[in-house]
């Protein structure tokens, strides 16, 4: 199959590749990039665990077709910590306030709430669960997460 | 209470970071050199034999390095009762038999192999119905059982049968009787990581299987077992966990996607993962065991429970996992939620042609308790009486035995009903709201260990090394309860160290001591006994060679101190009494004299001691470890299925407020209060969690979940057909941490990850009775059938 080349921004880097085009952005991060922290929890853009921003909004990598990806910038969970590894705060509220089990739904949790964040840095408690909606988590019910997102908003 | 300085207190998950900047390795971001990737080729029937299988085509596809059928492999059963192969060759009885499977460099091309598999079936008719496939002259599932002997009928040859007192006698003390028939059905555990392994084989066979097991010494049990029938006997086994993205029940046995993903590693001579879709995770993994039950209970005048008389019958799918032994996990709240002397019980599990069952969070508890909870309020109805009142008046008491000899050392039961009452106004909401109701279910669950194998153990090694870092290596796991931090907690505050000290390796079995598994939510309670003996060992070993070493290191302190500053005043200190180790004791990393703990010239950083006391010289260096294995003193159950299995018992109370709306038959839950005898919570944040997490799933399995099998197949494979709540779902839940302390428990603690789920759909279904009057017998409790029931009503009324 021949390979398509993109070039984009991933977490502030400007990265390039060449990849089959029937690749999503999903297993583009994942298989060219090394960065495994965007999770494939169904395939099929259900459950969030793939979530990461692309040009400011949320998008599902796993149904992302990849060459529509060049030019962009993309955000992923690797990206959210600073150069210094400083910790976003969505992520420090997260293990602080137990946002976090088993993990798998985390990083894409946490995307969905900092694009959530970025757009509106006091959100309700109506608007974090709308923001991560599209994000299925087993384990916590969510309670734990939307403190986590509020507590993030609030000191942030 | 005694003052903590980490215990009950809501420590951070640091131990985790990993998870939230995604470093986090799971099984699918786990990448070996050289591996492949395994598919497998799923029946295209619920019934049928196998005619003939061609793979010669798959074989033929660039990149496919194994095309595996049950010809290729030995014909050798695996399963709880040995009631299956890995690789199907003559009958296949249900959607989801294995009946092929692919090695290939990508998935992609794996998946693409088994597309070019040929399979010819001759269909065979299906069983899907428990109760027909009970009939006599029924068409047998399996014509064999495991030793080859000739079967005669569907019923599992399992003695699922407990009675204690005399049934008959409380029939006629009961004043009151109800009899009713509820049914539960299939949900999935829905990991948000789906199932996976990688399995690699060194060059003289010996195996390292990473995978997601909460049980890993089972798993290596299971696998030995398999070994020695394929020809691998002796062969080593190593079996390692990753990180797990869920657990839930799905990770207690070891499922055929494994036993195949060895064969294929071994075909290849390379690593080879199988990683399940979302759709296999529905289609291809077993679910939570389905029970239909008929109960009948009675009460004399004064609301005493006078018997309880329960039969089940559970539909086994097609082949044998844990679900099948969910009965004896049942017997708990059947014999032993509430006070009652008579009972019986009894379960049946029948094999049919639809999917097959394993365990899930609450093991059998959940369907029990619906049974059980949405019974007692029917009773209590008959008898007169507000259903709380009457849960008060039967409820369980410390110093109880009951009838299944569990030993009763403490319970909070009343303080979470009357939490529930209060939280929800229950005297002025209760029988006095249109469309609204309020309702409430109790539980009993294991929550101190649950002896279920002849061991019931743990085994936790602790080492300190010289600059005071503490490595904790146990044959436990964690599947995201936090683990880390509790167990971090537990041995701070036993050793006087700090949690940020420990760190943890688990989940290896060529490292770890034996451990019964993650499960029957025990690891707090039995790795945290582990624990704090290990810990009071080391912290033992510290304070000997504080003992020794204190004075001296006080005494050059000083000295040098005074050569440094003119001005200093050289205390006036008895170091005598430093030399003894009863005299010391160790707070956040201080080793401190006990008769003067806020004098800092008695105190020595723990670092100094073990500087000074490990590296010593010729003969007498020392190290500073402890190992230990806590089997806590229980019973195995007897042949009645009678015996203290578990230490202690958790007890809680699930309260809901919901509204119905009678044009749609939507139920919307208005408050849930979860209140829940945790004993003492080590970690209230952590502890929360775990009652917030089942009570959501709770609420799943009351109103929305539920896997659609029809002749068979699941019909609903996906997160848009299986109705999971999402965060839109909202739900005001609130926990109440009853905490009066358990004297076995780890700093008085109990196990609670399963019990917060338990509860919940019975409350449910009690307050929409209480809102609308109509009881649905039957899960989930969708706006269809809440509708059906307020016809049926209306047209009974109506007549």
């Amino acid at each position: 199959m021949k390979k398509v080349s993109i070039s984009f921004t991933l977490n502030g880097d400007t990265v390039s590749a060449e990849v089959p085009p029937t690749w999503t952005l999903l297993k583009t991060l994942r298989e060219a990039f090394e960065l495994t922290g965007a999770k494939e929890g169904c395939g099929v853009g259900e459950c969030g665990a793939c979530t990461v921003i692309v040009d400011g909004q949320t998008v599902n990598a796993c149904i992302y077709p990849v060459p529509e990806i060049d030019g962009r910038h993309v955000t992923t969970i690797e990206g959210l910590a600073d150069k210094e590894g400083n910790l976003d705060p969505l992520q420090t509220a997260f293990l602080e306030n137990n946002g976090v089990q088993c993990g798998f739904c985390t990083s894409g949790m946490i995307m969905s709430a900092r694009s959530l964040l970025d757009d509106n840095s006091s959100p309700n408690e109506d608007e974090i669960r709308t923001a991560i909606s599209g994000n299925i988590c087993r384990c916590t019910g969510y309670v734990q997460i939307v403190e986590s997102i509020d507590i993030a908003a609030k000191k942030a | 209470m005694a003052e903590y300085q980490y215990i009950g207190k809501s420590i951070p998950r640091t131990h985790e970071t990993d998870k939230v900047t995604g470093r986090a390795i799971y099984i699918d971001d786990l990448k070996l050199p050289g591996m492949l990737y395994g598919k497998i080729l799923y029946s295209s029937y619920a019934h049928a034999r196998i005619k003939r299988i061609d793979t010669t085509r798959a074989k033929k596809l660039p990149g496919v390095r194994a095309v595996l059928t049950g010809f290729d492999i030995p014909d050798v059963r695996v399963g709880f009762i040995k009631d299956q192969t890995v690789l199907k060759r003559d009958v296949v009885r249900q959607f989801r038999d294995e009946v092929a499977a692919v090695a290939a460099t990508s998935p992609e091309i794996a998946r693409e192999a088994l597309d070019l598999i040929e399979v010819e079936y001759e269909e065979l008719p299906g069983l899907f119905d428990p109760f027909e496939a009970m009939q006599e002259g029924a068409p047998l599932v399996h014509e064999l059982d495991a030793r080859g002997r000739p079967l005669r009928t569907n019923i599992l040859p399992l003695p699922w049968k407990f009675s204690a007192g005399d049934i008959e006698e409380g029939r006629r003390q009961s004043a009151y009787t109800v009899k009713d028939r509820v049914a539960t059905t299939w949900v999935n555990q829905c990991c948000m990581g789906t199932s996976g392994c990688v399995a690699d084989f060194d060059a003289n066979n010996n195996l390292i299987l990473y995978n997601q097991t909460n049980v890993i010494f089972g798993a290596k049990q299971r696998i030995t077992d398999y070994f020695s029938k394929i020809g691998l006997k002796g062969k080593k086994i190593r079996v390692k966990n990753v990180v797990v993205g869920g657990s839930f029940g799905t990770k207690l046995d070891t499922d055929i996607y494994e036993f195949i993903c060895l064969q294929l590693a071994l075909k290849t001579k390379k690593p080879v993962k199988i990683l399940f879709t979302r759709e296999e995770e529905f289609k291809a993994l077993p679910p939570r065991q389905p029970a239909i039950f008929n109960i009948e209970q009675g009460c004399d005048k004064e609301g005493r429970l006078t018997f309880r008389h329960a039969e089940a019958v559970l539909d086994n799918g097609a082949y044998t996992s844990w679900g099948v032994t969910t009965p004896s996990v049942m017997m708990t709240p059947m014999s032993s939620l509430y006070r009652v002397p008579n009972v019986f019980f009894k379960a049946v599990c029948v094999y049919t042609n639809n999917i097959y069952c394993q365990a899930m969070r609450g093991y059998g508890t959940p369907q029990a308790t619906f049974a059980v909870e949405t019974s007692m309020d029917r009773l209590a109805e008959e008898a007169g009486f507000d259903p709380a009142e009457f849960r008060m008046i039967n409820r369980n008491k410390a110093g109880d035995i009951t009838p299944m000899k569990l030993k009763i050392t403490s319970c909070g039961l009343q303080e979470c009903i009357e939490a529930v009452k209060e939280k929800l106004q229950w005297d002025e909401k209760k029988g006095q709201q249109k469309d609204r109701g309020v309702g409430m279910a109790s539980l009993i669950h294991v929550a101190g260990g649950a002896r279920v194998y002849k061991s019931d153990g743990h085994g936790i090694r602790i080492k300190v090394d010289e600059d005071g870092s503490v490595d904790v290596i146990s044959g436990g796991t964690d599947q995201g309860q936090g683990s880390f931090t509790v167990l971090a907690q537990i041995i701070a505050e036993s050793m006087g160290f700090t949690p940020d000290d420990v760190s943890f390796t688990i989940g290896d079995t060529s490292l770890g001591l034996w451990d019964a598994g993650t499960h029957a939510s025990r690891h707090t309670f039995v790795a945290g006994n582990a624990c704090i003996l290990a810990a009071e060992k080391v912290r033992r070993q510290i304070l000997e060679m504080s003992a020794e070493l204190m004075p001296r290191i006080i005494q050059f302190g000083l000295k040098r101190r005074s050569r440094k500053d003119k001005d200093f005043q050289t205390p006036d200190l008895d170091l005598s009494l430093l030399s003894d180790p009863e005299n010391l004791d160790i707070k956040k990393r201080m080793v401190y004299l006990k008769s003067d703990p806020d004098n800092p010239h008695y105190q020595v950083d723990v670092t100094q001691v073990l500087r000074q006391g490990l590296h010593v010289g010729t003969g007498e260096s020392k190290t500073v470890m402890a190992e230990v294995f806590y089997d806590p003193p229980t019973q195995m159950l007897d042949r009645e299925f009678k015996g203290n299995y578990s230490m202690t018992y958790a007890f809680g109370t699930t309260g809901a407020e919901v509204e119905v709306d009678r044009g749609t038959g939507q139920v919307k839950i208005l408050k849930l209060v979860a209140a829940h005898d945790v004993g003492q919570s080590i970690n209230p944040t952590l502890i929360k969690g775990q009652i917030y997490g089942a009570a959501y799933t709770g609420v799943g399995y009351a109103l929305t979940e539920e896997i659609k099998v029809q002749k068979g197949k699941v019909m609903n494979p996906n997160f848009r057909d299986y109705q999971i709540l999402t965060a839109r779902d909202r739900i005001p839940v609130e926990a109440v941490l009853v905490e009066k302390g358990d004297e076995d428990g780890p700093y008085g603690a109990k196990g609670i990850g399963e019990p917060g789920l338990v509860p919940t759909a019975p409350a449910i279904a009690n307050a929409i009775y209480d809102a609308i009057g109509v009881r649905i017998n039957e899960l989930p409790i969708t706006p269809e059938r809440v509708l059906d029931a307020i016809k049926a009503k209306e047209g009974d009324e109506a007549c």
